[in-house]
C-alpha cells in the first residue's frame, strides 16, 4: 500500500482516528507523518501553552474525586489578581505568590511536566537562601550520623555529633 | 561597507573563537530564568511595575563589569529599529518574544556578546551564556557565577519546595535550559537520526531542528536541550545532556566514516554540486541555501573540499537570514529581493575565501 499523502513511498504507519464518533483511517509513510505531525496522536504539534492548558483543565486525579471541589475557594491570587481560569488559559503564573495560591492544584501538573518530580534539588541562592543551605547541611550530617551509628563507628559518630551541635548553635545564634 | 567588514561586525566575537568538537557542535548555551520577589511577572505587569523592575536591575548592573566578561552595556528594545531587533534575534542574543511586545524590556550585553541578560522577557531576568563548540560546563559555570553576582543585590523569588519561581511552570526549579547546536549531516543522510531522536526524547531531553519550520531541521542543524527543570540539580542536568551529546558526536563521526568508505564518489558529487550552486546561483531561497551550506560544510569536514574555512556554515546560516540581508542592503526587502541578495552575498563570501588562498 502506498502512502495516501505522497503516493510515492510505501505506507508504514496505519492508525484510526475517531473524533465525535466519526471514524477516519490513515495510511501514511514515516516522512509524511513527520511533516504532518498533527495527524499523529500524541505528537507535539501543539504549542507548549496549549498543552499546559490541557493539563491544568484535566480532571482531578481519582483520589480526589471522593471529595468534590475541595479547592473551590482558591480561584484567584491575592497578590496579582490572576484567576485560576486565566492561569489555565495562558499557562503562566502572574507572580511568585501564585505558586502558594494555587499550590493544591499544581502537583499533578508539575509531575507531568517534570517527569514525576515535584521538589527542587538544585541550586539555592547564596544570600537569601543561606539559612536553608545551612539547614540542609545539618540534615546531611544527621543522615551521616545515623549511618555511622548503624555501622557502629561510634568514635567517628561522636565527632559528627559534635559538628552538628556546633552548626546548630551557630545557626540559632545567627538567625 | 565592504563585505569583509560587514561579516566581521555581524558575527559575534565569541563565535570566531574555536571550541572543542567544533566539527559537530556549533555552540553551547546555558540560560537561567530568575525573578524578583514581590514583583508581578512581566506577562501581567503594567507599565509602572515593569519600569520599576527594569530600573532596579539596571541601577546595580548597567555598565558594571563581571570578572573577565567585561562591561555589560544596556540596549533598550524600544530604541531599536525593526531590522535591528530582527538581527539580535537572528544572532540568538534575544528571544523573538521580547521584541514582539516589549514592556520596559532590554538586554545587558557583554562586548563579546557571549553573555546576554534579558530584562522583562517572560521572566524578570534571563541570564544567557553562549560558548563556541562543546562547552556546557563552562557555560554553566559562567552563568551560575553571574547569577551569584546578581543575587548579591537582588532578592530572587525562590522557595524551598519549588526552587526558583518562574512565570512558566516548565521552567520552575533550576530555571535552567541548557542546549547545544549540532550539525549532524551524516546521521540525516543515513537516516539514523529518525531512530535516535525518539530515544533521546525518552530521556527527558528535546531535539529540534533549528532554522526550520516546525520539526524539520534545515541545514541538518539540531538543538538538543533539557526539558525538565525540577527535581534534578543543574550539574546532573548538564551531565545527562553531555552524555547524550557525546554519544551523538560519536555516532555522527562513525556515520561520516562509513559514508566516506561506502560512497565516496557520491558524497563528492553531492558536496561539489552544492558548492557549485552556492558559487554560481543568482537567486536562492533560504531552504536551498542552508541545505547547500550544510553539504559544503560536510565536504570541508571530510576534507573533500579544501581551501574554505569551516566557519562558513555558522557564518552564512546567520548572515543569510532576512534580518541580516536587509541590514546589509540597508533597506527593507521583499522576499524575492532577499533571494537575489542572498545569492549575491553567498557568492561574494565564497569568492572571498578563494581570494584568501
Amino acid at each position: 500500500m502506498y502512502c495516501q499523502e505522497c503516493q510515492q513511498r510505501p505506507a508504514t504507519l496505519h492508525f484510526t482516528k475517531i473524533i465525535n464518533g466519526k471514524k477516519n483511517e490513515f495510511h501514511i509513510c514515516e516522512q509524511c507523518a513527520k511533516e504532518k505531525g498533527d495527524l499523529i496522536p500524541g505528537s507535539n504539534s501543539f504549542s507548549i501553552h496549549n498543552l499546559l492548558s490541557g493539563l491544568l483543565n484535566f480532571d482531578q486525579p481519582l483520589s480526589d474525586s471522593n471529595n468534590p471541589q475541595p479547592d473551590k475557594q482558591v480561584t484567584q491570587c491575592d497578590q496579582c489578581g490572576l484567576s485560576y481560569t486565566k492561569f489555565a488559559k495562558i499557562g503562566r503564573f502572574g507572580c511568585p505568590d501564585c505558586y502558594k495560591t494555587f499550590e493544591s492544584k499544581l502537583t499533578p501538573m508539575f509531575k507531568r511536566i517534570h517527569g514525576g518530580n515535584t521538589s527542587h534539588t538544585g541550586k539555592i541562592p547564596k544570600r537569601i537562601g543561606s539559612e536553608l543551605i545551612e539547614r540542609k547541611k545539618i540534615d546531611q550530617f544527621k543522615q551521616k550520623l545515623q549511618q555511622l551509628i548503624i555501622q557502629e563507628e561510634f568514635e567517628e559518630a561522636a565527632k559528627v555529633r559534635d559538628q552538628i551541635r556546633m552548626m546548630e548553635k551557630r545557626f540559632e545564634g545567627g538567625s | 561597507m565592504s563585505l569583509k567588514k560587514f561579516i566581521s561586525d555581524a558575527i559575534s566575537p565569541w563565535m570566531k573563537r574555536e571550541g572543542p568538537d567544533s566539527d559537530i557542535v556549533l555552540s553551547s548555551r546555558v540560560r537561567l530564568a530568575r525573578n524578583l520577589e514581590n514583583h508581578v511577572f512581566p506577562i501581567i505587569s503594567n507599565e509602572q511595575q515593569a519600569d520599576e523592575v527594569n530600573r532596579q536591575i539596571r541601577k546595580h548592573y548597567e555598565n558594571q563589569t563581571y570578572g573577565n566578561v567585561g562591561v555589560l552595556s544596556y540596549i533598550d528594545i524600544d530604541d531599536l529599529k525593526p531590522i535591528e531587533k530582527r538581527v539580535l534575534v537572528e544572532k540568538h542574543l534575544v528571544s523573538p518574544n521580547i521584541t514582539e511586545d516589549p514592556k520596559h524590556s532590554g538586554v545587558l550585553m557583554s562586548d563579546e556578546e557571549h553573555v546576554s541578560i534579558m530584562i522583562n522577557e517572560e521572566d524578570h531576568l534571563r541570564i544567557q551564556c553562549l560558548f563556541p563548540g562543546f562547552q556546557l560546563i563552562e557555560a554553566l559555570t559562567l552563568a551560575s557565577g553571574i547569577d551569584d553576582w546578581f543575587e548579591e543585590k537582588l532578592n530572587y523569588a525562590f522557595d524551598e519546595q519549588h526552587g526558583y519561581l518562574t512565570s512558566c511552570p516548565t521552567n520552575v526549579g533550576t530555571g535552567m535550559r541548557a542546549s547545544v547546536m549540532m550539525h549532524l549531516p551524516a546521521l540525516v543522510l543515513t537516516q539514523k537520526i529518525h531512530r535516535i531522536v525518539p530515544a533521546i526524547n525518552q530521556l527527558g531531553l528535546v531535539v529540534r531542528g533549528i532554522y526550520g519550520e516546525g520539526s524539520e531541521a534545515q541545514g541538518n542543524v539540531f538543538q538538543v536541550s533539557n526539558q525538565m527543570t525540577l527535581g534534578k540539580s543543574e550539574q546532573d542536568i548538564i551531565e545527562d545532556l553531555r552524555g547524550v551529546v557525546i554519544q551523538l558526536i560519536e555516532e555522527e563521526r562513525s556515520a561520516k566514516k562509513n559514508l566516506l568508505e561506502s560512497s565516496r564518489i557520491q558524497l563528492e558529487d553531492r558536496v561539489y554540486r552544492s558548492l557549485g550552486i552556492l558559487s554560481n546561483s543568482r537567486i536562492i531561497q533560504s531552504k536551498e541555501a542552508t541545505k547547500c551550506l550544510s553539504d559544503v560544510r560536510l565536504g570541508i569536514d571530510l576534507k573533500l573540499i579544501e581551501g574554505i574555512s569551516n566557519t562558513i556554515l555558522n557564518e552564512l546560516m546567520i548572515l543569510t537570514q532576512p534580518g541580516f540581508l536587509q541590514q546589509y542592503a540597508g533597506e527593507a526587502l521583499s522576499p524575492d529581493e532577499r533571494d537575489i541578495r542572498r545569492a549575491t552575498l553567498i557568492r561574494e563570501r565564497v569568492k572571498l575565501e578563494k581570494n584568501n588562498e
